[in-house]
């Protein structure tokens, strides 16, 4: 499983001038989570603050109980090892091919034999499409090559932390699509923690079980995808949709009579800039039919479940839906229950086929949770399978 | 009123906490130079590479360089009549100031701002950064073997250049200053002596080590990119060149000051 990594009160300022404040949040183990933000507010600062590559002014950042803001070199070393970093370019190293790049952590921290380097630098290259191109130098590749190349560097070492910069920058549509299911099909094979950090409304819509959003020199929000693609932030809703309309300008932030003139045009019948309204929760992508499933999204569902009578009513009906029949009674919620609109959408017909779960509080046993129908039929009378059983199994 | 006041701008506090940095890094490559694993192909590499852009300015230098200060010393020693120090002032002047010196700016000058373009390139093209994420220190890793590479190199080029200074030397002051070679030679030992080859030596290693820290850490820290480390190339030049005075200054007063002259 992942490691958890938690940040509190977060600062960081270049001379006198803050980046961001107070920054809290934790990313939850195992858990896709993507940082939004607009350009120039700090987003990659924040990426480096956590790996320790710059030092924040105030706050503590917790990963397997290391602070990597205060502990010492050596125990910051070790601790980056748990790390899996894209940096924006791929930041390969120039004067190596793409064979040795990815090679490099497995012979600077590892006693493996050439051979089982050659083995694991070959399976991460064909994961990432890069089988062919290891004699390649990094100058003689296309800028997605180049990210995919230091995609598969990051994952030698089975990371449990993997951090993108801006994974999608530079990327055509169809190559960030293939990028997005990449790392979702890795975090449903290692189950590691994720953080993306990103621009790209497709991105932030389709991967993340959770969304955080940087704006105005702090953390304006972090919390369940449901949450922000259903809020009503000014911030964040002009965010996901691209609009020019709302508190973000061309520089950072924009004055009222900006705002106000803006909004007398748009109503004049102006275009606001955006192609189309994208609010509401869309389906998140899933891991390739044949892989194990993700054990951070079973986490999660139990995680967000247990906060959700703390969530705006947009938010839990987001949730509910997302959820599949068997799952909504097994949570015991309805969809639109809480508008009151009183539908028992599909959830009866398909639960009186199964039985019912025995109650339960707080935890669910694993075999109760989040399970997709196949998986239960499997798993009906062995009891508690490891997926990794339940998938040789078929 | 919440907010703080805004601190306030000390002059030439920023030159203090680059100096600082400067020091810092040169601490930790100190410090690097006992910790293990130590990159051999690295340091041969760059060993390899810095010899090769400088062997031949430096022998290009030496000749010209040991040439007027024999020439020099010639029309000087004979209005002084002391035409049989000629070779052993000679000796002494190239041995223990030209030879340091000369290999110093060769090895910044060619070297160092090769070190520094690299290291730059690779900053802000944050192959750096990556490498510190993969738990590899780059301060190990890099820069420890260029600045040995820097130090070894120094002190090989500092026996070349008192060699080729020194031949050269005889060369202007027997062959066209029309010198008595047997004088020349005799009183090679006259004044210089053995401890002015190890302070020759212990010179070029610590310039070499200056050399090759100003560079890198020039470097690492380019300020903001491509041009930045045009900028940095240039001014790691500029600082080396600087604190190589000045640290020679300080060699020489001490040594001056340690090791009594022959014969005293």
């Amino acid at each position: 499983m992942g490691a958890e990594v938690v940040i509190e009160g977060l600062s960081k300022s270049f001379g006198s001038q803050p980046i961001w404040r107070d920054v809290s949040l934790s990313l939850p183990p195992g858990e896709v989570s993507v940082m939004l933000g607009p350009s120039g507010t700090g987003k990659s600062v924040f990426l480096k603050s956590m790996i320790g590559l710059l030092k924040p002014d105030t706050g503590t950042c917790v990963v397997n109980g290391t602070d990597i803001v205060r502990c010492s070199e050596h125990k910051l070393y070790e601790t980056r090892k748990l790390f899996g970093v894209l940096f924006q370019d791929g930041a390969l190293f120039g004067s190596m091919n793409l064979y040795d790049n990815v090679a490099f952590p497995l012979r600077e921290h590892t006693k493996k034999s050439e051979a089982e380097i050659k083995r694991i630098v070959m399976e991460k290259l064909a994961m990432t499409g890069l089988s062919g191109a290891e004699d390649k130098l990094p100058g003689e590749i296309s800028g997605g090559m180049r990210k995919r190349a230091g995609l598969a560097r990051a994952l030698v070492l089975d990371p449990e932390i993997i951090l993108c910069d801006e994974p999608d920058s530079g990327l055509d549509p169809v190559r960030t699509a293939y990028l997005s299911q990449l790392l979702i099909d890795l975090n449903a094979q290692i189950d590691a923690t994720i953080l993306i950090v990103t621009h790209n409304i497709n991105v932030a819509r389709t991967v993340p079980d959770n969304l955080g959003m940087l704006f105005r020199k702090e953390l304006v929000m972090f919390g369940p995808r449901e949450v922000l693609l259903t809020s009503d932030e000014p911030v964040v809703e002009q965010f996901l949709n691209g609009r020019r309309l709302g508190p973000i300008g061309m520089s950072e932030e924009k004055d009222s009579a900006t705002m106000a003139a803006e909004q007398a045009n748009v109503e004049a019948g102006h275009h606001d800039g955006g192609t189309e309204d994208v609010r509401g929760v869309v389906p998140q992508i899933q891991p390739t039919p044949g892989l194990p499933e993700r054990q951070g999204e079973r986490r999660r569902k139990d995680r967000v479940m247990q906060i959700l009578h703390t969530l705006s009513p947009e938010a839990q009906e987001g949730i509910i839906e997302s959820l599949s029949p068997e799952e909504q009674q097994h949570y015991g919620v309805r969809p639109h229950q809480l508008v009151g609109a009183g539908q028992h959408a599909g959830g009866g017909a398909a639960g009186s086929t199964m039985p019912l779960p025995s109650e339960h509080h707080g935890e669910l046993p694993a075999e109760d949770v989040a399970n997709r129908p196949g998986d239960r039929a499997a798993e009906s009378d062995s009891g508690r399978h490891t997926d990794a059983q339940w998938w040789s199994n078929q | 009123m919440t907010t703080a006041a805004p601190p306030r701008k000390i002059p030439g506090l920023g030159m203090l906490r680059e100096t600082g940095k400067l020091f810092a890094l040169g601490l930790d490559v100190a410090r690097g130079f006992f910790q293990r694993p130590f990159q051999l192909r690295e340091f041969i590499q760059q060993a390899w590479f810095i010899a090769n852009v400088s062997i031949l300015p430096t022998i290009l230098v030496s000749v010209p360089f040991g040439a007027v200060i024999a020439l020099h010393l010639g029309t000087l020693t004979r209005q002084l009549g002391a035409e049989s120090f000629t070779g052993a002032v000679s000796v002494l002047a190239v041995v223990q100031q030209a030879a340091p010196v000369v290999t110093a700016l060769i090895v910044a000058g060619a070297g160092g701002s090769a070190i520094c373009a690299d290291i730059g390139s690779r900053t802000i093209r944050d192959e750096i950064d990556a490498m510190e994420v993969l738990g590899v220190s780059a301060v190990q890793r890099l820069i420890v073997p260029r600045v040995l590479a820097a130090m070894l190199v120094a002190v090989l080029l500092n026996g070349v250049v008192s060699v080729v200074g020194v031949l050269g030397g005889y060369f202007f002051n027997i062959i066209l200053g029309g010198g008595t070679p047997g004088a020349y030679l005799a009183s090679f030992t006259l004044l210089a002596q053995l401890p002015d080859l190890w302070i020759s030596t212990i010179k070029a290693l610590i310039f070499g080590f200056i050399a090759g820290v100003v560079a890198s850490y020039r470097g690492l820290n380019p300020s903001g990119g491509p041009k930045g480390v045009g900028d940095a190339v240039n001014q790691s030049v500029v600082i080396t060149f600087l604190l190589l005075f000045f640290v020679n200054f300080i060699l020489t007063a001490v040594y001056l000051q340690v090791v009594p002259p022959p014969g005293s």
